[in-house]
């Protein structure tokens, strides 16, 4: 019984983490209906660029977070405005071969710096990857549940920046109609590319936290994309919200999963994803579609 | 109103006449190569012709049905496992190519059920989804027992100058077969259809174009091909490492053979893969290097030419030599515009 | 010269059609000029290529003196030209009093701000905080006309502000617009409704098939000369004064 308990406490907790590698890549799907396949390279991106610092200035990841950060967010801006901005007008398809090719060219880059060792940020972090708490039987690792807090600080502070700024109301009104915010006086491509900072941004928090709590290679991209996008789903993200609610699901099934059998860990996330999303195609229309549509008014 | 006689509907131009006559004195040339070609071409030509078949497969389901998918490995490996499998349940191994690529195809129909109705970019990366999941599951498989894999030793019983030259012509006739099923199929109405749709779903179904069925015909084919590739390369290559075949990278030369060939032209696949060929035969030994060229290559051509080489003429020149389309040629004017 | 506005010989394309030819016509300073004309005369996509959310194919658009042709919308946003789009394009998943306020972030000097909207059109004070989604065509009408004038425009352009409202509606958002026209300025109004539009309007420029088949003062021309040329009867005259 404790066995289980603890699988689905461990579950909720990787939950968090997969939240926050989601909530970039569901941002911006919403405001700007790209799927970025570079996503979870980025991510790997900005955990090597603060393992570099890291290991370079001696100092932990959180600092070298501060100055990776900004670096992030230039990233941001160039994919935006060299990248998708160009490849939108090609229509559904082009970004996604565009953002394909980019994390072909990155990972590779990588592999040519970094080479093929796996590296890990745990070691500049004092013992925080070990520590954990005990209650009864149960182990919390500390890491685990800093990582889930940094969760959802950072999906109510974009929620409350969506709703509270200028900038927010100008991204939410810029991705249901980016034609009409011309019209009052707004530049849609400045915040298309400040969506896509912000979304780097997260990144870059989300690829320190993947360093941390596990190893990665500059080939770590793709497998972090994928559970990005299973969280995004199966929330249903209408909301960021939605991200943390299929990040947990993802996670206690993989967990669950893993508990069952040590290959299950994936299976049993990869066939929760397939369930819901054949669930939910039958029953109701695919969310992303319809819901991203109906926030930019258009048909796609 | 103009007299009926003015205008004539062709499919026929003298070039496309000219370029399939080539066509077919091509494909008989290859048929009897491997009288005069040493071990090496015939190995070559046969990678070629995996390469051929891979971009046609994915050139039909996202060029004309507008479908991207960065899954298709799954297929691939699927296609690999088939015919490792059977081959040793005790089928004859090359029989077991053709057998695995059909049982794949078969597969992929139920997983078309649910797949289709996803939203573009839910599809994308849906389908590298089950592709992920495919691998895990081909690693549960005792024979495979996870990623040490295993090997098609069941062709050793072919001596290994007769191995080869049989895998040729398999692969030649898999590669021409696809292809011919594909231009009866752009020729015939659910070529129509599949152009319709990628253009414009909406508009299509409004006007009778079975949109679901349509795409569910591109995607079961798409996969039996995909498979095939897969079952001639493992037969090549003899070892089976799910690790290999269910890569992601199979997508990625997909993708570049399609964009720098061009997406949804006939020619365009083939020419995108012709050119991928010499471009690892040239510069595959730079290893990262050569990886980093195809993706900023893809990307490049993404943003400045997506229409691809093959694209990029056919707008230019208005050539197509393979007679998929139609020509509107009114029989009173010199200059007849293109349909 | 006393013109705020002027467009020189424009032409615009919507998709493959020619929806504008060489249309060339002049504003004055506080004038309110109608357009008339049938669907599809080429109105809206007129007004679009003036607010700078379509581009044209030909021609110059002047505003101030200065050719504005290569601008984007937001910049003319910021110059002081506003339009009222066809179909008021409200931001539907952002409250009224979103709307309004992200127009107003262009800070533009002027007389309008959230108080003075609220004052023209007093049946949005309670419906601030509702999706703009959620509202009645009038209301959401009032909202599409607060959110330009927000922005403080010299220019505001009108696209069918009557469109799918009720007669009740479209009296009160026509009352509203004489509380417009007495600050001075000045009005660009496509309407479809003839008697409104000469109600409002000082003159009257008539379009038909991408050109300009009539224009005049209002006290200038007869009914006749409008109807005849909103249904392009005496095209010859029509397409001679159209120059």
């Amino acid at each position: 019984m404790m066995d289980w308990t603890n699988s689905i406490i461990q579950g909720v907790l990787l939950g968090g983490y997969y939240s926050l590698i989601a909530c970039g890549l569901a941002f911006m799907f919403q405001v700007m209906g790209v799927i970025n396949l570079a996503h979870g390279t980025l991510a790997v991106l900005a955990g090597f660029a603060i393992w570099t610092v890291s290991d370079h200035l001696g100092v932990s990841p959180f600092v070298a977070l501060i100055g990776v950060l900004p670096a992030m967010a230039a990233v941001g801006w160039i994919l935006q405005r060299g990248i998708l901005e160009r490849s939108a007008r090609g229509g559904q398809l082009v970004p996604l071969l565009a953002t394909f090719g980019l994390a072909v060219v990155i990972e590779n880059l990588l592999f040519e710096g970094f080479g093929a060792d796996t590296r890990s940020l745990a070691p500049y972090l004092d013992t925080l990857a070990y520590d954990s708490w005990e209650i009864g039987d149960i182990y919390i690792g500390q890491l685990s549940v800093l990582i889930f807090f940094v969760a959802v600080a950072l999906l109510g502070g974009l929620s409350l920046f969506l709703s509270h700024t200028h900038l927010g109301r100008a991204i939410r009104a810029t991705a249901e109609d980016p034609d009409t915010v011309g019209l009052i006086g707004i530049n849609a491509r400045k915040i298309n590319a400040a969506a896509t900072c912000i979304a780097m941004l997260t990144v870059a928090v989300a690829g320190m936290f993947l360093g941390m709590r596990a190893t990665f290679t500059p080939y770590s991209g793709p497998a972090q994309l994928v559970f990005a996008f299973e969280a995004a789903v199966i929330g249903g993200s209408g909301s960021l919200w939605g991200t943390l609610v299929g990040g947990i699901v993802l996670g206690v099934a993989q967990s669950i999963g893993a508990h069952i059998n040590p290959q299950g860990f994936l299976i049993a996330g990869h066939v929760v994803f397939l369930v819901i999303l054949v669930a939910r195609v039958s029953v109701v229309m695919p969310v992303f579609g319809s819901l991203a549509r109906r926030l930019r008014g258009r048909t796609s | 109103m103009t007299a009926p006689s003015a205008v004539r509907v062709e499919r026929w131009t003298p070039g496309s006449r000219i370029a399939t006559a080539i066509g077919v004195v091509l494909i008989v040339f290859l048929a009897v190569g491997p009288v005069f070609f040493n071990a090496n071409v015939i190995d070559k030509l046969t990678l070629l012709f995996i390469y051929v078949i891979l971009a046609a497969m994915w050139n039909a389901l996202a060029g004309y049905g507008g479908l991207i998918s960065v899954g298709q490995q799954a297929f691939f490996g699927l296609g690999a496992y088939s015919a490792v499998r059977l081959a040793n349940l005790g089928l004859n191994p090359f029989l077991s190519l053709f057998v695995g690529a059909i049982l794949v195809g078969a597969v992929s129909l139920p997983i078309s059920t649910f797949m289709l109705r996803l939203k573009t970019s839910e599809f994308a990366i849906g389908m590298w989804v089950i592709a992920e999941l495919a691998h895990l599951l081909v690693n549960l498989d005792g024979l495979i027992n996870g990623e040490t894999g295993t090997s098609f030793i069941e062709l050793n019983q072919y001596d290994a100058d007769v191995r080869h030259t049989l895998i040729y012509w398999s692969a030649l006739a898999a590669m021409v077969g696809l292809l011919a099923i594909v231009f009866l199929l752009l020729r015939s109405r659910v070529g129509v259809s599949i152009q319709a749709i990628r253009d414009n779903e909406d508009a299509a179904a409004s006007i009778g174009v079975k949109v679901f069925i349509t795409k569910r015909i591109v995607f079961v084919l798409a996969a039996a091909g995909a498979a095939a590739a897969g079952a001639l390369w493992v037969a090549s290559a003899i070892t089976f490492q799910p690790q290999t075949y269910f890569s992601v990278q199979w997508t990625a030369y997909m993708i570049f053979m399609v964009l720098v060939g061009g997406i949804g032209t006939f020619e365009g696949a083939i020419v995108g893969a012709v050119i991928f060929f010499l471009i690892e035969a040239w510069f595959g030994a730079a290893g990262v290097w050569y990886l980093v060229g195809l993706g900023a290559t893809a990307l490049l051509f993404s943003l400045f030419l997506p229409r691809g080489i093959w694209g990029s003429l056919e707008d230019r020149f208005g050539v197509r030599l393979l007679p998929v389309g139609y020509r509107v040629k009114s029989t009173a004017t010199a200059n007849p515009p293109d349909a | 010269m006393n013109d705020i506005l002027a467009v020189d010989q424009l032409d615009v394309r919507h998709g493959l059609l020619q929806a504008v030819r060489g249309v060339s016509f002049a504003v004055a300073k506080g004038e309110i000029v109608a357009f008339v004309g049938a669907n599809g005369a080429g109105k809206t996509t007129l007004f679009r290529a003036i607010a700078g959310a379509h581009r044209p194919t030909g021609g110059r658009v002047f505003f101030q003196g200065n050719d504005i042709t290569p601008m984007p919308a937001y910049d003319r946003v910021r110059r002081g030209i506003a339009l009222v789009p066809e179909g008021r394009r409200l931001f539907t998943q952002l409250s009224v009093l979103e709307n309004l306020t992200l127009a107003g972030a262009v800070r533009r000097p002027g007389r309008w701000d959230l108080k003075a909207v609220l004052k023209v059109f007093p049946n949005l004070g309670g419906r601030l905080n509702s999706m703009a989604g959620n509202l009645s065509g009038g209301e959401q009408q009032a909202t599409a006309i607060g959110r330009a004038l927000m922005t403080n425009p010299d220019v505001i352009l009108l696209d069918e502000i009557s469109l799918g409202l009720s007669p009740a509606a479209v009296g009160r958002v026509y009352d509203s617009l004489r509380t417009l026209i007495k600050t001075g300025t000045t009005i660009l109004l496509v309407e479809q409704d003839l008697n409104r539009a000469l109600s409002v309007a000082d003159r009257v420029i008539c379009m038909l098939e991408g050109k300009i088949a009539a224009e005049g003062r209002v006290q200038d021309m007869t009914r006749e000369q409008i109807t005849d040329a909103y249904f392009g009867l005496h095209r010859a005259a029509a397409q001679g004064a159209g120059t």
